[in-house]
């Protein structure tokens, strides 16, 4: 039950924020700072609660209620480690967006917190959902509230890039529904049962040539959303143009719905197939990663560079994925892999949205977003550079913070699958490198040409980013608290990868 | 032989709407009052729904006209419920014109009665006869604000076509009559495997085009947008839901009852026609800055998505029957209430029919604007609307037909809608321009205002529990 609660007060208080936006503007964010912390607050106590080793039986909190009987459709909300963390990631961001947009909005700022909640609950929803018909559904209800998130309170071409990001996403989202049809009737088919259950989908019997093009349906939604190379163009319009909160909502978290539909649909329910698609996997993820990384060092608008890093570091999630699909049962490299992709999954949800959130406040004040009218900004706020140098190492992949862990695991499995793509991969970790210290280099470094003179990292904005660098730190230094936490949902998931030899 | 009683409970809604129409007619010849005359409405269209349910349990053919069962019902309680919506959306857009404003509700119940008939036919008289009480009374309709150029350019397109498809129809009907030597759907049934193909398949081609024409499918849409356009908006709200939805049915009825689910040809007419639909009608909705032009292209699209769950039949014709029910319900809930906004906007001056009329509504009319957005997001079948599952229901359907073409074009040819429609709500939801074109000064109407409330609050309980619901439509036989 707790978990409909954590979905329910979202969505009230996404209502009870526009409701009580007449009464001001302090009053929405309250409600939507509040409701989120409550929901950090319950989840932690799970977590808490449930201890850090491992633990009997497959979910931690469990809520299963018949929902459209006419389909055996459920409303099924299931909590494992791997959902557990992702969930407090979410929420963590959750806070830090209705924080970093406590300035930075003014204009309907109800109708702001109601998409932001809403859109919270329905990342958290896909995060839960363990019946595919709610997955599908909470998997499209985020996009709405996100389109008007980037369409009313975006920057210059937001109504662009909003209808762009909703177009692609949606047509790969409808792919996958037809995907999710075919499953379900195969599943008929093979047992005489209409279910859209997870646990009953994964036992079900498919020929290898309906398992790839059921697959692939999957996969192009993810593949959409993660995004890989050759469908990422939304991401960078969607990005830039989205205003602060939704800049970290959709590096943060969006991504990360594709790479968690990689790890808890792709890989368990076709192994097989994904298998066999590993190696054109492996090949985009590495051109990604290399051209996601080139396009990066090329961008003069901070929050586009910010962008096109995603598309490198979401290149290593992709990377891990499949090369744990490819792994040889038994040699480790499913598990580091697997590790890997948790713990990049998280380090890149912390790093980018802080990022973002640096942006935003960078163009609070300047009100622009090309590094070549901001240098020396060193001088005149010390405490944001700094912030922003850290993030940016962080990014870059420096040792004793969490990206480094995340990408020398996934790099180390996939050296055992294919050498050619992880060298490749690698290099692309030396492009980092260069866009990294080039955008502190240009933002902050030299001297203040342009004559700026405002106001340092306040309070409230210290307040955001300080979790953050903790959490990079904890992850990059002792991340094995968080990586015994997902153990169990990720030696689930290799033992189905494995298991089809 | 002696004639069998009539089963008055069976027929009773169609004798209700017959006799409100008359007793409406009778009131407005002694005294002219539009309160009045929407009362008296609004008290038939409240009985014949109440005595639905009596109805169900009543004998099912009533008549050898007419089949009353569970499917018939259904779209008879649709029609009502939506002549009930356009009755209170054009008190209030009727009471802004200069017209003599009582007619209306005649050829509204008129109308009513007509697309009634058609989701009860099951006999090609009774199929041609709803058909002409339904577009003789739109006709006026139509053209009901004769003094404006538009509307009358309306109803004498719609005039012209209707009739000439009319005519198509009637010569199927004949080419099928001459080559069976019977009229009524089952007896077709029987009689079409052994009739020659040389009258036979011309005959069901012209029936299908005059129900093409009808529903405005591809190629037979050409009227669509411009009645669309020039009609008032309640009157286009009716023609999109209960006069498409009464011709749909006997479609339906008249496709299973004769056998169409079996014939190769048939099914590959449809197909045609789906793809045609959707593909076409998305397409040119892409470059409309009307609004109203824009929903005709985007009926067409539906209409198209429809009939993939029509064909869906030759896996499972409880499951098309109850897939096409559904449809419509979600289908009359976002037309109504999208054509309502449009409605309540409109002034005696005319309607706000450019997108760019609504550049910034949301900023003005936040209600309007949520409804607008609410319905056009249920178009384009997004959660948490009836939309949504309604368009789940039609690719669950063609996916257990294994029509997968046109399930594919039916994802491809959605994603091509959802770019006008996102195109309207990112309108809605832009910085206000400079003057808005129409005066929005004026207070909104009662009952639109609660007509509408009525429609999102349906749209989203149905979006979020659609049970009872679905529990309905699987239940309705189709005899």
């Amino acid at each position: 039950m707790i978990l409909a609660w954590l979905l329910i007060i979202l969505v009230v208080a996404g209502a009870l924020a526009a409701f009580t936006a007449r009464w001001g503007a302090l009053a929405p964010r309250i409600i939507s700072l509040s409701a989120i912390a409550l929901d950090f607050v319950l989840t932690l106590a799970i977590w808490i609660g449930a201890g850090t080793g491992p633990h009997a039986g497959q979910w931690l909190r469990e809520f299963d209620v018949s929902w459209v009987p006419a389909f055996g459709i459920h409303f099924h909300l299931a909590l494992d480690g791997l959902s557990l963390l992702l969930l407090l990631l979410t929420l963590v961001l959750g806070m830090a967006a209705v924080l970093a947009s406590w300035r930075d909005i003014q204009t309907s700022v109800g109708f702001f917190h109601l998409n932001l909640c809403w859109i919270l609950a329905g990342i958290a929803g896909v995060f839960l959902a363990m019946d595919l018909f709610l997955f599908y559904f909470a998997w499209e209800l985020m996009l709405v509230p996100m389109f008007f998130l980037i369409a009313i309170w975006g920057h210059e071409r937001r109504q662009y890039a909003a209808v762009k990001f909703f177009l692609f996403t949606q047509l790969s989202g409808l792919l996958m529904l037809i995907a999710i049809l075919a499953l379900y009737l195969a599943h008929h088919a093979a047992t005489g049962v209409y279910t859209f259950e997870y646990s009953a989908l994964l036992a079900t019997p498919l020929r290898p040539g309906v398992a790839m093009a059921i697959m692939l349906g999957f996969f192009a939604a993810f593949a959409v959303k993660l995004p890989m190379f050759p469908f990422h163009t939304w991401l960078p319009d969607a990005h830039t143009e989205a205003p602060t909160a939704g800049s970290v909502i959709l590096a943060g978290l969006m991504l990360k719905t594709g790479a968690y539909g990689l790890l808890r649909f792709v890989l368990p329910l076709f192994p097989g197939a994904a298998r066999a698609f590993a190696p054109w996997a492996l090949v985009l993820a590495a051109i990604g990663i290399l051209y996601g990384g080139l396009l990066a060092y090329a961008q003069t608008d901070i929050k586009r560079l910010v962008a096109y890093t995603s598309v490198s570091h979401m290149g290593f999630v992709l990377l891990g994925v499949f090369a744990a699909a490819l792994a040889v049962p038994g040699s480790g490299a499913a598990h580091w892999a697997l590790e890997g992709v948790v713990l990049e999954m998280l380090c890149h949800g912390f790093a980018t949205g802080a990022l973002f959130v640096i942006a935003g406040f960078l163009q609070e004040r300047l009100h622009t977003r090309e590094m070549g009218r901001m240098n020396g900004l060193w001088e005149v706020m010390p405490r944001l550079g700094g912030a922003g140098l850290f993030f940016a190492l962080a990014a870059v992949g420096l040792p004793g913070l969490g990206n480094f862990v995340a990408e020398f695991l996934i790099l180390l499995a996939g050296f055992q699958v294919n050498v050619g793509v992880t060298v490749a991969a690698a290099i692309g970790i030396l492009v980092s490198t260069f866009y990294g210290v080039e955008m502190v280099q240009r933002a902050f470094h030299g001297p203040n040409r342009h004559g700026w003179q405002v106001a340092d990292l306040r309070w409230r904005e210290a307040l955001v980013l300080a979790p953050m660098m903790v959490a990079l730190l904890w992850l990059g230094l002792y991340p094995r608290p968080v990586i015994r936490t997902a153990a169990a949902s990720l030696q689930a998931i290799e033992q189905r990868t494995g298991g089809t030899q | 032989m002696m004639p069998a009683p009539l089963p008055w409970t069976a027929l009773a809604p169609l004798i209700v709407l017959a006799g409100s129409a008359v007793v409406v007619m009778a009131v407005i010849a002694f005294h002219r009052g539009h309160r009045l005359t929407l009362a008296l409405t609004l008290i038939g269209l409240g009985a014949t729904l109440a005595l639905l349910p009596a109805a169900a349990r009543a004998p099912r053919a009533a008549t050898s006209l007419l089949t009353v069962d569970g499917f018939a019902l259904f779209f008879i309680g649709l029609a009502a419920a939506a002549a009930l919506v356009v009755a209170l959306l054009g008190y209030d857009y009727l009471s802004r014109q200069e017209v003599r404003r009582e007619e209306f509700y005649i050829l509204l119940l008129v109308a009513t009665l007509g697309a009634a008939t058609l989701a009860a036919a099951s006999h090609l008289v009774s199929f041609f006869l709803g058909l002409e009480i339904l577009s003789v009374s739109l006709y006026g309709l139509n053209a009901y604000l004769h003094r404006q150029a538009l509307p009358l350019e309306a109803g004498i397109k719609y005039l012209v076509l209707a009739a000439s498809s009319a005519a198509f129809l009637l010569f199927g009907m004949a080419l099928l009559y001459a080559a069976t030597g019977t009229m009524s759907f089952a007896g077709l049934a029987g009689a079409l495997p052994a009739a020659p193909t040389s009258l036979v398949l011309p005959g069901a081609m012209l029936v299908l085009v005059g129900v093409g024409f009808k529903l405005g499918l591809v190629p037979f849409h050409l009227w669509t947008p411009d009645v669309y356009q020039g009609a008032p908006a309640p009157v286009a709200a009716f023609i999109a839901t209960a006069s498409k939805a009464g011709v749909f049915a006997v479609l339906l009825r008249f496709f299973y009852l004769a056998g169409g689910s079996h014939s190769q040809r048939a099914m590959l007419a449809i197909t045609v026609l789906a793809i045609a639909s959707m593909v076409g009608g998305n397409l040119l909705a892409l470059r409309q800055r009307n609004l109203k032009r824009l929903l005709a292209y985007s009926s067409i699209a539906h209409m198209g998505y429809l009939l993939v769950a029509l064909e869906a039949a030759s896996a499972s014709r409880a499951m098309a029957a109850a897939a096409v029910g559904f449809y419509f319900l979600a289908y009359f809930i976002t037309t109504l209430a999208a054509f309502g906004v449009i409605s309540l906007l409109s002034n005696g001056a005319g309607e706000p029919a450019d997108v760019e009329d609504y550049r910034g509504l949301y900023w003005r009319r936040p209600w309007l604007a949520l409804v607008l957005t609410a319905m056009l997001l249920s178009l384009a079948g997004i959660p948490l609307t009836a939309g949504f599952l309604a368009k789940f229901y039609v690719v669950a359907a063609g996916a257990a037909a294994t029509l997968w073409l046109l399930l594919l074009v039916l994802v491809v040819t959605s994603v091509i809608g959802l770019f006008y429609y996102l195109r309207v709500v990112a309108a809605v939801f832009a910085a206000p321009g400079a003057a808005p074109a129409l005066a929005l000064t004026r207070p909104l109407a009662w009952s639109g205002g609660c007509v509408l409330g009525v429609l999102l609050a349906a749209l989203i309980w149905i979006g979020v529990y659609p049970q009872p619901f679905l529990h309905l439509v699987l239940s309705l036989p189709l005899r």
